[in-house]
């Protein structure tokens, strides 16, 4: 059963596979397939010439006084014309083969990365960004060695032995019963090994994964093994998962490694049996001794291109792995997005909110309803939660009825320990994640309605982790507004006093820096993404741990500026040192999912709950 | 090249050895198979003699029984040799790498280095294991063809004597063209992995800035760029089996008609021009398994490049010759110390410049200063992490490029500001410190460290389970862990670098008690934002822009020092419980 549902589901990915050769490029196919025939019948046609010329050209002139080499010239001449239509035809799907799997490639690759750019955020916090990116390597590499190389051998050899069979068949159907027989055999011993290879080629996959794995570890670790001389207690750990994939790609390819010999000499075998079988047939007279001649020409003919195909399996397996992986990252379910609500342009007529071309600066949330009336709301930046839980996995509840409302402009800011869930309420009002239960609303509106590129729009985020692009810093900066004016840019920065690191580098805004950022620091990082978020300028950010590396002189500066962008802007913190806070409307203490206090720093102080522990630096945060 | 990266075969030696042993004795039945075989037709067939058939019916079979034994063997020690030496590759690249200093790390990136221990090996693997095989196969096959030919007729054997160098210098050529295209693609390539790292690490802000569109249309012009390279470079190596199949027919062609000359002047038969056309096609044979293999090895040349790369790289720091092995104490000085990071292009762009310290053992130092301000330099080059570019920076009274390197990390424990847990246990964590530390010593240092009380709380103790980078236990916790880790190793020097950050004050006070109280003689130097976690320190330093502002005691900077007030007066004003101990 279950290896059948496993060759149904080789069959679809192979037929897939096949689909995106034919979606684009039907017509170069199409001469590829017909150069592959030709090519193929020169080639046969090649092997019979010589016996031709001999028996037809060559023997008539035998013994004559004056031999009139004409005809000879005129038939070498004929063939000269085919082997060169031959050659031609090679060069032809040779070159057009390269065109198509590169394109293959190139689409499929496009294909992966925009479907990726769809997938919700679970999708890339549940798997390792080593494995994601194996996906655009590893695997796609696999399909470059087959698309190329062995689809065009497996078809040629097929239209080959295609050929060979029907000349068979014509021969004599007994003997030609007997090579089907060899075929069956062939066939089994190749199913046997290549299962077997199959086998340990996925093993070797998942061993090649913990290699990764393990190389990415410690790689992000090395400083620390410098630090604890550690290189020699990791270098015996590497050695033992590092001999483990040895030795199931050993297997791998060993199983591989014989299916030609095997296939070969179950030809020869083929070809005695035949030899055999013939010569009982031809002292009984039922065969003519040139047919037998013959016969046995076209099992050696029927076994090359056998030996050739088998040669190409294990490139084909491991395709075959790579294309279920690369369709698995494709068929992922993309972000739902069932929003209608979008954000528009507007102005104020009359005190009523209109929708505009152009950018005011003032923005609106275009209501459809289902009667057909629409209504503009103007973008405030109101935030309620109403009741909401949310767990990551079904049955694991991270949160537990939170309920609050930050009105237009307030700073409203979180603490608690790690795992309280402060991060986890910040990827909800942006719908990176879904709640289970509750709502959210947004200027009123159940952000489920609202169009996810849109409320994303409306929301600036600046994380601990900065994540910046390899390219200029005025690049990164400007991801945050991509037709933003380079003077925009320097304001920005200048707001988020980055400017003032900028200015040392060597190169200014125009020094380039790598996508990890080597070369600045942890909290020049920080400054950096403060300016791309202020030059973005959404009237409500989330700040998660925002100056959590900065230190405390330059995020009093910061702050400052951040203040100055915020004013009349919502905001939600969430930060490391309680004195950046201070001054919130709002202060929640979550603790496992609740919030257990809320209200501003002199009320909680009052309190002499939670927060007065934390503030007082009785209890740990972090 | 051939020869750097030959040497890596080692233990496999054997395998490699018998491997093209077995394809050639291999190649030799298959070349006796098609003899029996034309016998089989010549003599048995054409007199209808059974009797004949069988009896070289099993020779042929006796024949194949070898050849696919064989065949078997020359596969399995293939398969042995190859995987062998991908193992021992990876193997070599990563030891190097353990060895490598901090300049060397900071020079690839951890992506790069992942894709060039495997990517790259398994193509020099492929490269190999064709080598072995298929270099052996083909070139036997053609002399046996050749020597064929040449015992049938040594006037047309000269055809193919001449056909097949110009044959050769046409592969040199387009091997010659291919290769630097080659190396433009697998550059491409990197930087499209580059793009989707980048992406894949951040999609949060992608998605929270809608960037995706942006994205889409920066991957697609590097994935056209790599389109476009890669097939320029396939283009070049499309003309290889169009080059040799000419090569070829032209051959046989030449042959038919001075074979059809001979023929009928009487010196040659007709069975002997079909032989040598025969030969003439397992010649093309051998030559295209040949193509093959120079493909593989052209595009595994870069491959093989990228991997030499990192083996060669040369740590910029190793011992020197009779290194001191002992380090005496805890006293730190240094004297004129200028550094500049080597990536960086102006070379006087000083991280450091004209430091001039002096730390007595025992001593608790604490160092402050602004982003940037190379805080983490300033002690990077005390366990020789970097080497000084100017001055000299000494431990317990010697030069530290004059110490063993192992012996002086040993004396100098450092958690640094990116702290790192591995997966495994807390213990196992630990144990990084000091291998074979009993429980004892673990809660011993974790009191230390105010870290014995919340890991006993876990339910598994100290075998408590930690994810890759230690996410399952909060970051004062992971702190405490790592400050643990390093006193395990009883250093003579402790360096924390901003590594109670994320611990609360009261926590962080004890810890120094602690410092204070059980390891008095080990030199302690703290960086730290926090004024709290440095203003009992016996000198504080004030780090501005790469040089001291000022040193001395809380009370002496605060008197003469404007950054250490300003600091101090921006985290006690309005917050004086901020600092309660």
């Amino acid at each position: 059963m279950e290896q059948n549902n496993q060759k149904g589901k080789k069959r679809k990915v192979l037929k897939r596979l096949l689909g995106y050769v034919t979606k684009h490029y039907k017509l170069q196919l199409a001469v590829v397939l017909v150069s592959i025939v030709i090519s193929a019948f020169v080639g046969v046609i090649g092997t019979q010439f010589i016996k031709y010329l001999i028996d037809d050209f060559i023997v008539p002139l035998l013994g004559q006084q004056n031999p009139d080499f004409g005809p000879l010239k005129n038939i070498i001449l004929i063939m000269a014309g085919i082997y060169l239509a031959g050659i031609v035809c090679n060069y032809l799907y040779n070159r057009l083969m390269i065109n198509i799997s590169q394109g293959v490639l190139n689409d499929i690759r496009t294909q992966m990365f925009n479907h990726m750019q769809k997938l919700p955020i679970r999708y890339f916090d549940s798997r390792t960004h080593g494995d994601i990116m194996s996906t655009y390597t590893n695997d796609v590499d696999t399909l470059r060695e087959m698309l190329s190389q062995s689809i065009p051998m497996v078809f040629s050899a097929s239209v080959t032995m295609i050929a060979v069979l029907i000349a068979m068949l014509s021969t004599n159907l007994y003997l030609t019963l007997v090579v089907l027989a060899m075929v069956i055999l062939m066939v089994l011993v190749s199913r046997y090994l290549g299962g077997n290879s199959s086998r340990f080629f996925v093993k070797q996959q998942e061993d090649i994964g913990k290699v990764n794995g393990y190389i990415e570890e410690m790689m992000e670790g090395q400083k620390v093994v410098k630090v604890f001389n550690y290189e020699e207690e990791s270098k015996k750990r590497f050695d033992t998962i590092n001999d483990q994939l040895c030795d199931s790609m050993t297997r791998a390819n060993m199983y591989a490694n014989i299916l030609m010999p095997c296939i070969m000499n179950i030809g020869n075998l083929g070809y005695v049996l035949v030899a055999v079988i013939g010569g009982i047939l031809s002292v009984n007279g039922i065969l003519t001794i040139g047919s037998i001649a013959a016969f046995l020409q076209y099992v050696k003919a029927f076994t090359n291109p056998l030996g050739q195909v088998s040669q190409q399996m294990n490139f084909i397996v491991m395709a075959m792995a790579g294309a279920e992986r690369i369709f698995d990252l494709i068929d992922e379910e993309e972000e739902v997005d069932e929003g209608y609500v979008t954000l528009v342009n507007a102005k104020i007529e009359d005190g009523k909110v209109v929708e505009t071309k152009e950018r005011t600066g003032i923005w609106a949330w275009k209501h459809p309803h289902k009667d057909g009336r629409t209504t503009y709301t103007r973008l405030r930046g109101q935030v309620e939660f109403e009741n909401v839980q949310f767990g990551y996995e079904e049955n694991k509840r991270i949160l537990h009825d939170i309920t609050l409302a930050a009105k237009e402009g307030q700073k409203i800011s979180f603490v608690g320990a790690t795992g309280a869930g402060k991060t986890t309420i910040t990827n909800l009002i942006n719908r990176f994640y879904d709640i289970q239960e509750g709502k959210i609303r947004y200027d009123r509106i159940n952000i489920q309605k609202i169009k996810k590129a849109d409320l994303r729009r409306s929301l600036g985020m600046v994380l601990q982790d900065t994540s910046l692009f390899t390219g200029t810093i005025k690049d990164n900066i400007r991801y945050g507004k991509l037709d933003a004016t380079d003077e925009e840019v320097y304001a920005a920065a200048k707001l988020s006093n980055a400017d003032q690191f900028i200015q040392h580098l060597a190169h200014g805004y125009d020094t380039v820096i790598t996508g990890n950022g080597e070369g600045l620091s942890q909290g020049q990082r920080q400054l950096l993404s403060i300016a791309r978020a202020a030059l973005n300028n959404p009237p409500v950010l989330i700040l998660d741990e925002a100056t959590s590396s900065i230190d405390t002189r330059t995020e009093k500066i910061v702050q400052e500026g951040m203040d100055k962008l915020m004013k009349g802007r919502t905001v939600f913190v969430i930060a490391h040192r309680l004195s950046t806070i201070k001054n919130s409307d709002l202060i929640m203490v979550l603790d496992h999912g609740r919030i257990i206090e809320r209200g501003n720093h002199e009320e909680l102080i009052a309190k002499k709950g939670t927060y007065y522990g934390l503030y007082t630096g009785a209890i740990e945060i972090d | 090249m051939f020869k750097k990266l030959a040497k890596y075969v080692k233990e496999y030696k054997k395998a490699t050895i018998l491997t093209p042993v077995f394809v050639v004795l291999e190649v030799v039945m298959e070349v006796i198979i098609p003899l029996l075989m034309a016998r089989i037709i010549d003599v048995g067939i054409q007199n209808g003699d059974v009797h004949y058939i069988l009896e070289m019916g099993v020779l042929l079979i006796i024949a194949a029984i070898l050849s696919l034994t064989f065949g078997m063997l020359s596969g399995r020690y293939a398969a042995k040799a190859s995987a062998g030496y991908a193992k021992n590759l990876r193997k070599a690249m990563f030891y190097k790498i353990q060895d490598y200093a901090f300049e060397n790390i900071d020079k690839f990136s951890t992506s790069s280095l992942i894709t060039r221990m495997t990517t790259d090996v398994t193509n020099v693997q492929m490269a190999f294991q064709m080598i072995i095989r298929i270099l052996v196969r083909g070139p036997i096959m053609m002399i046996f063809a050749l020597l064929m030919v040449l015992s049938i007729s040594t006037q047309i054997s000269i055809i193919f004597f001449v056909a097949i160098p110009v044959l050769g210098v046409i592969l040199f050529f387009i091997a010659t063209k291919a290769h630097p295209n080659f190396e433009k693609v697998f550059k491409k390539y990197d930087k499209l992995n580059n793009v989707v790292q980048e992406n894949v690490s951040a999609i949060r802000v992608v998605k929270s800035y809608v960037r995706e569109d942006f994205e889409e249309a920066k991957f697609k012009e590097i994935n056209d760029d790599v389109y476009k390279s890669f097939k320029k470079a396939e283009k070049i190596v499309a003309f290889n089996s169009p080059a040799m199949q000419t090569t070829i027919y032209t051959c046989i062609l030449l042959i038919s008609w001075i074979g059809s000359q001979l023929i009928v002047g009487g010196t040659m038969q007709t069975g002997q021009l079909s032989s040598i056309i025969t030969y003439a096609w397992q010649i093309l044979a051998s030559l295209m398994m040949l193509s093959m293999v120079f493909v593989m090895v052209i595009m595994a040349q870069s491959s093989a490049e990228r991997i030499l790369e990192v083996i060669e790289e040369k740590p910029s720091i190793q011992n020197k010759e009779n290194p001191v092995t002992e380090v005496k104490n805890g006293a730190i000085s240094f004297k004129n110390v200028s550094f500049v990071y080597s990536d960086e292009k102006d070379v006087n762009k000083f991280a450091l410049r004209d430091i001039n310290l002096d730390i007595k053992e025992g001593e608790t130092i604490g160092i402050i200063g602004g982003t940037g301000s190379s805080k983490s330099t300033l002690v990077s080059l005390i366990p020789r992490l970097y080497d000084v570019s100017k001055g000299s920076v000494t431990v317990g009274g010697v030069d530290v490029r004059d110490y063993d390197m192992h012996a002086l990390r040993d004396a100098v424990a450092m958690v640094l500001q990116k702290n790192v847990l591995f997966s495994g246990t807390i213990a196992e964590n630990l144990r990084w410190g000091k291998k074979n530390a009993d429980l004892e010593e673990l809660e011993e240092a974790c009191k230390l460290a105010q870290a014995d009380g919340f890991i006993k709380e876990f339910p598994s103790k100290y075998d408590t389970v930690l994810d890759q980078g230690g996410t399952n236990v909060s970051g004062g916790q992971k702190q405490r862990i790592c400050i643990a880790r390093a006193i395990l190793k009883k250093p003579k020097i402790l360096i924390l670098d901003d590594s109670t950050s994320a611990v609360d004050t009261k926590t962080d006070a004890f810890i120094r008690k602690a410092f204070r109280e059980k390891i008095p003689n080990t030199t302690k130097i703290i960086i730290a934002q926090r004024i709290s976690s440095i203003e009992d320190a016996d000198k504080i330093i004030v780090l501005d822009q790469g040089k001291i502002n000022g040193i001395g005691t809380s009370e002496e900077l605060l008197k003469t020092n404007a950054i250490y007030r300003e600091v101090y007066e921006s985290q006690m004003k309005g917050g004086s419980e901020d600092g309660a101990e």
